[in-house]
């Protein structure tokens, strides 16, 4: 059973893990457009990261289409 | 077609719209447009590259979920009108999004706090489950011990994070010396957690800190959905209020005019009105002939000529022609002033219902905590005062009763509806007005914009190639709609004419090959050619020669027909309440079949019949767009507005659709007809669960595991309930795309 002091705390830190995770990804606003989202992997333009987050909303940096 | 109804529409837009433009922080403009036609990534992607293409956007990013553009421009005072024609031009009609939501939805702070609490209570029950397992499993002595320990050191910052939002409103409600649904599961969580940590100290067998944390998530999981469909504060009188200019320009004794504010007028004082001015205060004209736009009063879009003698009411909008005119009264009792009131009064009589999990949270609550009571009494006195059990068994009556499924019945439910009805074009704006449209017996219509379109339609015409050339020129010399619509109708190449002249009020003249021409009123254009008086409609006409008659036709909206049917159909009176003029009015609902007609309705008409219909024990559904019908959309039980709608009006409508066919009405009915019978099987399986759960908790005979199945199993089942809504009639015909444009002439 002296397993289980091991893999208790790791079991913990990885939900820890998952939980900032999904708090930093609330902060960037990546669930206002998830209808968008799923559609957006498919544009050919050169994709690059978005540059500004203000308040969930986001400004994109100007497409260019090949 | 759609180049007549933004023309027709031109003057009022604009300045919507330009009022619709934020200021950021960094001095640029922001506005949110809503874009109901898109449909995929392709429209995405293309409105996207031609709005970032042009050189007064800095950035334009399309939201597909909401259906909505957020464009930011370079300049804050850059004109957002050629961006909405661009938009036309694509093909995509883009109007406005209410300011009130597109203002809420980057600072739904509340929100992100229950999505945090929900992924903390997520984190804490899928770890104090996996070490619970363990304890089902036959974990013994120093092991279950050992789990029991960590588990509390998660639950105990879980819980304090987490129930945040339940401690804070139930103190909140006690404090207030009331009642609501957070004080039983604020008691429940709390208690359940303080005899698991005592338990644990005591090495007992069984501890609630699964329970405790298990709950926390499902409710805040309902708590989050009800947020969602919470009414958010919106008035429509601010967009009432932008109608009314700041000052007037008044004709002083000397000759000259001076600005003055509005405040200065006093009845008496004479007003020099300019074109595409909104007339300030209520008045009478002295001198000058113009067109109006009287849709704040009458919903008519198409204008009125008005000459000296007539009297003008504030907010009407001035077209043609330069009038002076004499300030009848002040602008505290002028007609718009009159109308905030209206809006005021009616805004503020609105919320008087009751949702319908607030009216089970007044009956739950106490029954709860009496039934805890006495089961902890009735253990003390069968255990003859053994406290320590008495108290387990009674904190596992109040984990066991907790409204997770009770709590989760309804919101789930108008989540997944207002899901389906937004792919059905129909957006909501409170849960509650779901809940309202489902007891509806009886639907009142707004004539123009609401049962027909915006913008009249010419038919007829006859006469030769050469005249209607002569005709068309004339017409695209004007922005009267009705010329505009002529315009549109004809398509001769416009002839070569001179001396183009636009009588305010009357039409417009001119010459071709050395003949006068006219174009406007029978009597007008009866001056220099035969034409009999009183024919309604333009008339083109050549000096002593021939004649063209123009027939303008309301264009009923898409699918109305069947919309109306259907509602009767179902049972429902239908009404039309229109401030159209009786004869025009008739016309239509006779076509449509409808019965009661009240025509020539003013605004304060308008809320009058509503609440007639209500004392009478009426439920009315009101379906409107103009400015005029902005109060009587919220006096009505519940509200339904096209997205052509004024500012006002999709602000005071608690549904907005945003295709044109009218059949979104009888379908946004089916959709609340079905949640609302989903919403009461929630509820059914809810004191279902609680008949079984009760007696067995009272009784003793509840462990932590049968409470973690209970409560999940129930919270399950009426999420998978509330997921048929989804599927039922989700195969339903979609009927606006076959009807075709039908007319009725005027």
């Amino acid at each position: 059973m002296t397993i289980l002091a091991i893999l208790i705390p790791v079991t913990l830190c990885m939900g820890v893990i998952g939980l900032a995770a999904f708090f930093w990804s609330l902060r960037s606003g990546q669930y206002e457009d998830l209808a968008g989202d799923a559609e957006r992997i498919l544009f050919d333009a050169n994709d690059t990261p978005l540059k500004s987050v203000k308040r969930g909303r986001v400004d994109t940096p100007k497409e260019t289409t090949p | 077609m759609a180049s007549v109804v933004t023309a027709a529409l031109g003057l009022l837009d604009s300045g919507q719209i330009r009022a619709a433009v934020r200021m950021t922080a960094d001095g640029r403009g922001r506005f949110v447009l809503s874009l109901p036609g898109i449909r995929c990534g392709g429209c995405v992607a293309s409105i996207e590259q031609a709005l970032n293409d042009r050189d007064d956007v800095a950035a334009a990013r399309v939201n597909l979920t909401l259906r909505q553009v957020s464009v930011t421009l370079v300049a804050a005072d850059s004109d957002p009108v050629p961006i909405i024609d661009a938009l036309g031009r694509l093909g995509y009609t883009a109007a406005p999004a209410d300011t009130a939501d597109a203002a809420d939805a980057p600072d739904d702070r509340i929100g992100r706090g229950l999505l945090r609490a929900i992924a903390v209570a997520g984190f804490g029950a899928a770890n104090i489950m996996l070490l619970s397992v363990g304890v089902w499993a036959g974990a013994e002595g120093q092991t279950r011990e050992t789990f029991h320990i960590i588990s509390a050191l998660i639950a105990v910052p879980v819980v304090a994070y987490a129930g945040q939002p339940f401690f804070g409103s139930a103190i909140n409600a006690l404090r207030a010396g009331r009642m609501n649904m957070d004080v039983p599961i604020a008691v429940a969580v709390v208690l359940a957690l303080t005899l698991s940590l005592f338990e644990t100290l005591q090495g007992g067998a069984h501890v609630f800190f699964d329970a405790a944390v298990t709950l926390l998530f499902f409710l805040l999981a309902g708590r989050y959905l009800d947020h969602l469909m919470r009414m958010r504060a919106r008035s429509a009188v601010a967009g009432l209020a932008r109608l009314s200019p700041r000052g007037a320009m008044v004709q002083q004794a000397d000759g000259t005019s001076a600005y003055v504010g509005l405040e200065c007028v006093t009845p008496g004082t004479v007003l020099s009105i300019a074109t595409a001015e909104r007339v300030p205060v209520d008045v009478r004209i002295v001198e000058g002939h113009t067109d109006i736009d009287r849709s704040l009063v009458t919903g008519e879009s198409l204008p009125v000529p008005a000459g000296p003698g007539d009297t003008l009411e504030a907010g009407t909008l001035n077209l043609t022609g330069l009038i002076a005119a004499e300030a009848l009264r002040s602008a505290d009792d002028s007609f718009l002033a009159q109308m905030m009131r209206m809006q005021q009064g009616a805004e503020a009589g609105r919320s008087h219902y009751v949702r319908i999990a607030d009216r089970a949270a007044r009956l739950y609550a106490p029954v709860v905590h009496v039934l805890a009571l006495a089961t902890f009494v009735a253990w003390i006195v069968a255990t003859r005062g053994d406290w320590q059990t008495s108290a387990f068994v009674a904190i596992s009556v109040l984990i066991i009763t907790c409204p997770c499924a009770l709590g989760l019945a309804v919101p789930v439910a108008h989540v997944v509806a207002a899901g389906r009805l937004m792919r059905l074009g129909i957006l909501m704006k409170d849960g509650s007005a779901l809940e309202r449209l489902a007891e509806i017996d009886r639907v009142v219509f707004d004539k123009t914009g609401t049962l027909t379109t915006q913008s009249p339609r010419v038919m007829g015409g006859g006469g030769t190639v050469s005249d209607r050339a002569a005709a068309r020129a004339l017409a695209l010399q004007s922005t009267h709609p009705a010329a505009r619509a002529i315009a549109a109708h004809l398509t001769e190449m416009a002839a070569a004419v001179q001396d183009v002249t636009e009588l305010p009020g009357f039409g417009i003249e001119g010459t071709v090959d050395g003949r006068r021409i006219r174009l406007g009123r029978a009597d007008w254009v009866g001056e220099i050619a035969a034409v009999a008086p009183g024919t309604p409609g333009p008339i083109f006409a050549i000096a002593g020669g021939d004649v063209i008659l123009f027939d303008l036709a309301e264009t009923l909206r898409p699918a109305s027909h069947t919309a109306v049917a259907d509602l009767q159909a179902a049972g429902l009176g239908v009404s039309m309440l229109s401030g159209d003029a009786a004869d025009r009015a008739w016309r239509v609902a006779g076509d449509l079949g409808i019965h009661d007609v009240r025509p020539g309705a003013t605004p304060a008409d308008k809320i009058a019949v509503l609440d007639d219909m209500r004392r009478e024990g009426h439920r009315c559904l009101m379906v409107g767009d103009g400015l005029n019908d902005a109060a009587a959309l919220a006096t009505a039980h519940v509200s339904m507005a096209p997205s052509s709608a004024s500012d006002a009006g999709r602000t005071a409508a608690d549904f907005v659709f945003l295709r044109d066919g009218l059949d979104s009405v009888p379908a946004a009915l089916h959709v609340a007809r079905a949640t609302a019978s989903i919403v009461r099987q929630n509820f059914a399986l809810a004191v279902g669960y609680n008949c079984i759960a009760i007696p067995l908790a009272m009784a003793g005979l509840v462990t932590p595991l049968i409470a973690a199945l209970a409560m999940s199993g129930s919270s399950i089942l009426v999420i998978g309930n509330a997921l048929r809504l989804n599927r039922s009639g989700a195969a339903r015909p979609v009927a606006w795309r076959q009807a075709s444009m039908e007319q009725v002439p005027v």
